[in-house]
């Protein structure tokens, strides 16, 4: 936590430590986001971000505030405050990707046992759900199906008026911490080390009960489960604490790879210097997943590694991405991967294929301990060379965001308005593009001056 | 180049300046012998050094039918202000030159007494004696008791100036109007009340009479009248004529308002409504016609009436009404408030009067963009919105009512006519008014006539011509042979202040110089101040480079250029050098002058330009000539040699009277204070200079020649302030970090002058902090004095400090190093020079003003760029329009390297600014580079 204070400060410091990190230095030609507006509202860590349209996004805390915001001018439209504790899931209802629905709802779930679900666009408490024997831990909408779904201890599922379909019995005290849907009716929630499909029966002309049932249990994984992400149609991946990943397939549920050992020093032969660095459990969890088409980006511990589901293996990886946890990535479509950490910067990275990689293939038992041992011995020098041999791919840093004070915990990306980022100091930031801002105000500017009538042109 | 505004007469040296150099003593030999009258702290050029007086004051006077002209108050009420000066000697010359010493009594052929409603009269008399100069307001109030009803006063604004009591005329007569009409409207209501109880009175007695006559009626039924009765009934009748009479003057008095009104002559009216306008001047000024209807109408009940015994009017022993008891108390406060508004407004000498003057008018066609540099520009504000409501004391019937905003404050003499009128032509000029419609036709008059040289010779003719003159009164003109010229629509605008003078020195010049003179230099109709004629004829955008161009020494050469003001070859170059350019480049805002339409902008450019570069006297015309020119080389200190009496410059804004008593609280002590200020104002005269307008009045002035002095030491104390002042000015938070508070505090105020505001509020400077850095700070602040403190817990403040180093630029005093970007451009060393000559503080702000204001100039042209910053085609590129910006900035605004950043960086203020629905809402955003940061050392 400490490296984030030297910055990219040139001043001698003592302070300095040796630090595998990649510094990226001051001089970002590529980081287009040169312009910030702190966003101050919340009182407490600000942990969830959810986009709400093209242009508003909510925020939510251990506050037990939502509060929703314009992303283009930073300003705040609603403060909605009616949870007592801090808020543990936040998902817009119906979800963003049905846009036929006027009145969008927001609902929220807090550790006070209750789900409250809001207008968003008056702030007005539509309904308060406070008949939940535990805390809601996650929230998901099955928009086929026109219900949601909350998961605590156990699993419930309910429909836009909110009524309570149907419930599992009793999972476990520990509770659902991901649950996302896959095709057939089913859901996937992880518990524990769990991952547990259930099925939801839609009334029929049979029957007009709802119900759910649990169709399977996947006992692969070896510790909790952090992270749980559907990939595409194919494919949903799972990630666990001691830095297992797993991939699955969604029709038959069946792994369909598996890759552990890349990060996990243990399990290499390794030198001395590595295993004092990694020693740490913590270092090698799997936080977050962010997936495109190809590629599944994984934050493990304090690094990035891009894990390609064709090949099967890591082509792209940063092990020192950040001083400390990556909290969230996601990918943009520019090649462009964004992390955010506890070290509370936030870091942009591009995916680049290597050039002489092409000419030189790698051999198919390029991927083995040994190899790994040669790139970790190199891991102090720059990270152009460690990556060398590692992988087909490098991921090239290309500008760090610095602002918040501590960690941050989420970051969402909005195409038109840049880059929103929530923090454990309590505040958010809108961080944009300052010569697309400049072109913005400029065409308002005489726009303005159209309407007051002064725009003249001569000539 | 060696600044011509730090060649200044030496007067006093102010105890606030820090001297940052001692200059040798001179041997012996070299010494000037000091000046006779430096003991009593006056200055070698002042003119004052001849009078009686120390400084200008208001004397009040009164021609009381009693003892004569007597004077009744000074302001301020000081015996040190007026000193020797001879007040009852002097209030007689000025009782005795009331041309128009109203009649009020029973004219011949009329039954009842009349009321006059007489104009007041202004007068402006030199009496070269007491070297006194004098603006002479008459007027006259009502008095029940006093012979004819009417007991005349005048106010007098004395000074040893000449010239500036000729020049601010108008503004004299404007403000000293307000004053008049305040009292008149006080003495209205006052005399309706009067008669009100008299009327009471009268009516009273006449019951008593009229039952005692019963009775004695009744008791004497002889059938014939006793003596007694006789008498009596005589008695009754005069009580009853009285009634009628009062009863008659009742009348009058209240219909004064419809009669003026409706009279051809507006002035009244227009100065009653101005002083509506004063805000904060107490509501009951406002609308005394009302009023006072109102108020008398419904007689007071509570009041008792006496019975009056026969012949008990008009007694000459008693003791007559003080003036305070003719206005109404309320009434003569606020008078006195006016005047000693008044007061504090001309305080100071006429070249400082002049060029704040200039500058309000500028500040106000800067309207967009003086929030950046500028302190408190809401005052300048409401500058423009009176102004706009109508401008008091103008002829008006006629006179185009658009072109009030423009309109320069520039003093508009009067002139006493009769010898020189001939010899102005008229000519009328078509010109085609593409935008405002505001006016039609000009009639400009061919000014070759005049030579500044020959004017020259006139002005010192004249100014001997004074000084020798003694003790007769010699009046020059009044306003009755002024009014006999057609009194029409002027252009305001056209007027050049220069020419006034040339005219009325020519004028003066053919007079006789007398011993024992009173000269009344001239006189004026209330109204219409200057006869059309001279207007015209005053040099005008078209004239005014034929007259100027044999010139050689006090030219201003005025670029008539086909361009808006600002622009200037600038603009030609983007003309050339970008395909857009010709159509879309120039967009106006709001006020005509900068909304210059091509095909008239070389007469309005010059016209606003005449504004602007007029020098504030034209006493020596040693120095070059300077060109209004906003792309020539910056700085041109091209100073006019003032010989000044410099007084502190004063709250000057006369539309912000409360301010102007805040400062009148500041007491006669620091009058003294600033020497060069008026100087380096006039060095400015084409730019704009800090606003004189400050509420808060002196001790900001103090505030910002300090924090001149400091930034002067600064830059030659530190040979990097180029970059630190870079930081500051392109927004990147400098922070200032110490451990001596004082030190820190003292630097961080005198850096804060680079400092562009986010808009109509406080500057984003915070003096001290000895809390750790957040974000939010930098987003805030742009300028932060950070504590450095010895202990652990300082860590966290210089961690914070170094993590967020990409937004900051951090000058460390104790370490003498500074940690910021690189900056090559120009513009900063022009700025901060560390070999400049200049050495006041006061002066160096002006000179970091009128930079920043060229500054402004440029960001304000490539914000308000149509072409640079839209596409032109839908298929352009962002690149396209980008590189078009770029080089519209390099090439056609000259900056180099860094200097880019700062325009760009104050146009994002503009733009935000002018964006803003409502001032103050909407985020301030941080905006920043990555760009690397170097470390300076000493």
């Amino acid at each position: 936590m400490l490296r984030w204070l030297i910055g990219g400060g040139r001043e001698p410091q003592g302070l300095a430590e040796k630090s595998p990190l990649q510094t990226i230095g001051e001089e970002q030609s590529q980081n287009p986001y040169t312009e910030l507006i702190v966003l101050k509202a919340h009182h407490d860590i600000v942990r969830f971000l959810v986009q709400l349209d093209d242009y508003r996004f909510a925020s939510a805390g251990d506050d037990g505030m939502v509060v929703v915001w314009n992303a283009q001018t930073g300003e705040k439209l609603l403060e909605l405050s009616g949870h007592t504790q801090k808020i543990t899931a936040i998902i817009p209802f119906p979800s963003l990707e049905s846009c036929e629905e006027k009145n969008r709802l927001i609902l929220t779930a807090s550790a006070d046992k209750t789900v409250i679900v809001w207008d968003c666009d008056t702030g007005r408490q539509v309904q308060r759900i406070s008949s939940f024997q535990s805390t809601v831990k996650c929230l998901t909408v099955l928009q086929r199906l026109d219900v949601w779904l909350s998961g605590g201890n156990d699993l419930c599922v309910w429909n836009r008026e909110l009524d309570l379909l149907c419930k599992t019995s009793h999972l476990s005290d520990t509770g659902i911490s991901a649950l996302i849907e896959i095709p057939k009716n089913c859901v996937v929630a992880a518990i524990g080390k769990e991952l547990i499909i259930f099925r939801l029966i839609a009334p029929t002309e049979e029957s007009l009960e709802w119900d759910i049932l649990e169709v399977k249990r996947l006992l692969d994984h070896q510790d909790n489960i952090l992270s749980l992400v559907n990939v595409n149609d194919l494919s949903f991946v799972t990630g666990s604490h001691v830095g297992e990943l797993i991939v699955w397939d969604i029709l038959d549920w069946t792994m369909q790879a598996y890759e552990r050992t890349y990060w996990d020093p243990s399990l290499q032969l390794d030198t001395q210097q590595e295993i004092k660095l990694c020693q740490k459990s913590n270092d090698i969890s799997i936080q977050h997943f962010t997936c495109d088409e190809e590629n599944v980006f994984a934050a493990v511990g304090r690094g990035l590694y891009v894990y390609n589901l064709q090949l099967k293996r890591v082509i792209a990886c940063q092990k020192m991405a950040h001083d400390s946890r990556v909290l969230h990535t996601a990918k943009l479509p520019s090649r462009q991967l964004i992390s955010c950490s506890e070290d509370g910067s936030v870091r942009i990275w591009e995916l680049r294929e290597k050039q002489q990689l092409a000419a030189e293939p790698v051999p198919t038992g390029f991927f083995n301990m040994w190899g790994f041992g040669r790139v970790n011995k190199q891991a102090h020098q720059p990270a152009k060379k460690q990556q060398e041999n590692a992988a087909l791919c490098s991921l090239e840093p290309v500008g760090d965001l610095i602002g918040h004070s501590s960690a941050v915990e989420m970051f969402l990306y909005f195409e038109d308005h840049g880059l929103v980022t929530c923090s454990a100091d309590h505040l958010i930031i809108l961080w944009k593009n300052g010569e697309q801002e400049s072109g913005l105000r400029s065409l308002k500017l005489f726009q303005k001056l159209e309407e007051h009538g002064d725009l003249y042109l001569t000539g | 180049m060696i600044s011509a505004p730090d060649v200044v007469a030496f007067t006093k040296e102010d105890e606030y300046e820090e001297e940052p150099y001692n200059e040798p003593a001179l041997p012996e030999e070299y010494s000037v012998p000091l000046f006779p009258f430096a003991s009593q702290g006056a200055n070698p050029w002042s003119k004052l050094s001849g009078a009686k007086f120390s400084r200008d004051f208001i004397l009040i006077s009164e021609f009381s039918e009693q003892v004569g002209p007597q004077p009744l108050l000074t302001i301020p009420n000081d015996t040190k202000v007026f000193g020797t000066f001879d007040l009852n000697y002097f209030s007689l010359r000025i009782m005795s030159v009331d041309y128009q010493a109203s009649f009020v009594g029973h004219p011949p052929g009329s039954a009842y007494p009349k009321l006059n409603f007489v104009e007041d009269s202004k007068v402006v008399l030199g009496d070269s004696k007491e070297g006194a100069f004098a603006y002479v307001h008459h007027l006259t109030l009502y008095d029940l008791e006093a012979r004819g009803f009417v007991r005349p006063f005048c106010m007098a604004y004395i000074s040893a100036d000449q010239h500036k009591i000729m020049q601010q005329f108008q503004e004299l007569s404007a403000e000293f109007s307000k004053a008049s009409e305040c009292l008149k409207t006080g003495n209205r209501k006052a005399f309706a009340g009067e008669l009100e109880k008299k009327l009471r009175d009268l009516d009273y007695t006449r019951t008593v009479l009229h039952t005692e006559t019963e009775i004695q009626k009744k008791a004497n039924d002889k059938g014939f009248y006793s003596s007694q009765a006789i008498e009596k009934a005589n008695e009754l009748a005069s009580v009853e004529k009285s009634i009628i009479e009062h009863q008659d003057l009742l009348k009058q008095i209240r219909s004064y308002p419809y009669r003026k009104l409706k009279g051809s002559d507006l002035s009244a009216g227009e100065a009653e409504g101005s002083s509506k306008d004063q805000a904060g001047q107490a509501s009951t000024t406002s609308d005394p016609d009302e009023s006072v209807d109102t108020e008398v109408y419904a007689s007071r009940p509570d009041y008792t009436p006496k019975l009056i015994k026969a012949k008990s009017t008009k007694c000459f022993d008693k003791k007559l009404k003080t003036l305070e008891e003719l206005c109404d108390t309320e009434y003569f406060t606020q008078t006195l408030a006016q005047l000693s508004h008044i007061e504090h407004m001309f305080r100071g000498d006429l070249c400082y009067l002049l060029t704040s003057q200039i500058d309000r008018v500028l500040l106000q066609q800067q309207h967009i963009t003086n929030f950046l540099f500028e302190d408190f520009v809401e005052v300048a504000d409401r500058v423009v919105e009176k102004e706009g409501s109508g401008v008091p004391l103008e002829p008006s019937q006629d006179r185009p009512p658009s072109r009030s905003l423009e309109e320069c404050l520039i003093p508009k003499v009067l002139i006493s006519v009769g010898s020189y009128k001939s010899s102005v032509e008229s000519v009328p000029i078509k010109m085609e008014q593409e935008l405002g419609n505001e006016y039609k036709e000009v009639e400009v008059a061919e000014a070759s006539s005049f030579d500044p040289q020959e004017n020259l010779d006139y002005l010192d003719m004249d100014m001997k011509g004074s000084i020798s003159s003694g003790e007769s009164i010699e009046v020059l003109g009044t306003e009755k042979s002024t009014s006999v010229l057609p009194k029409s629509d002027s252009q305001a605008s056209l007027t050049a202040p220069l020419s006034p003078q040339v005219v009325r020195s020519k004028a003066v010049s053919h007079r006789t110089i007398s011993e024992d003179s009173i000269e009344v230099l001239s006189t004026c109709p209330s109204e219409a101040l200057i006869p059309e004629d001279f207007k015209a004829s005053y040099p005008s955008a078209i004239n005014e480079e034929e007259s100027c161009a044999d010139d050689s020494e006090g030219a201003i050469h005025f670029e008539a250029s086909t361009s808006p003001p600002g622009l200037g070859e600038a603009e030609e170059g983007s003309l050339e050098n970008t395909p857009h350019a010709d159509s879309s480049c120039c967009i106006g805002k709001e006020t005509d002058s900068l909304l210059v339409p091509l095909p008239t902008s070389a007469l309005k450019l010059s016209d606003d330009d005449s504004v602007v570069s007029i020098p504030p006297q034209r006493y020596r015309q040693k120095d070059p000539g300077f060109h209004v020119d906003f792309t020539v080389e910056n700085v041109n200190p091209a100073s006019r040699d003032n010989s000044s009496e410099s007084f502190p410059p004063y709250e000057l804004d006369p539309s912000c009277p409360l301010a102007s008593r805040d400062a009148s609280k500041t007491s006669l002590d620091n009058y003294s204070d600033s020497t060069s200020y008026v100087s380096s104002v006039a060095s400015t005269s084409s730019h704009r200079t800090p606003s004189s307008a400050h509420p808060t009045g002196f001790s900001s002035e103090r505030h910002k020649k300090r924090a001149g002095q400091n930034a002067l030491k600064f830059i030659r104390q530190y040979p990097f302030a180029h970059p630190a002042i870079y930081s500051l000015l392109s927004g990147r938070t400098l922070v200032v970090l110490g451990e001596d508070e004082t030190i820190v505090r003292k630097l961080v105020t005198a850096l804060s002058i680079f400092v562009p505001n986010y808009g109509r509020y406080a500057k984003p400077v915070k003096h001290w902090v000895s809390s750790p850095l957040h974000i939010t700070d930098f987003q805030k602040w742009k300028l932060i004095g950070l504590q450095r403190v010895a202990s652990p817990a300082s860590a966290g403040t210089l961690q914070a400090l170094s993590r967020y180093s990409r937004y900051t630029s951090i000058l460390d005093l104790d370490n003498k190093t500074l940690r910021c970007p690189l900056y090559r451009g120009t513009l900063v060393p022009r700025l901060a020079d560390h070999r400049t000559q200049i050495k006041r503080g006061s002066t160096y702000y002006m000179h970091v003003q009128s930079m920043l204001t060229q500054l402004c100039s440029k960001a304000f042209l490539y914000t308000f760029c149509h072409h640079l910053h839209l596409p032109a085609q839908d298929r352009e590129t962002q690149e396209l329009v980008a590189s078009r910006q770029m080089s519209f900035l390099k090439l056609n605004l000259g900056l180099v390297n860094e200097d880019v950043k700062v325009v760009q960086y104050l146009a994002e203020l503009l733009k935000l600014q002018y964006i803003q629905e409502s001032p103050g809402s909407g985020h301030p955003m941080l905006r920043f580079d990555y760009v690397p940061s170097f470390l300076y050392k000493i």
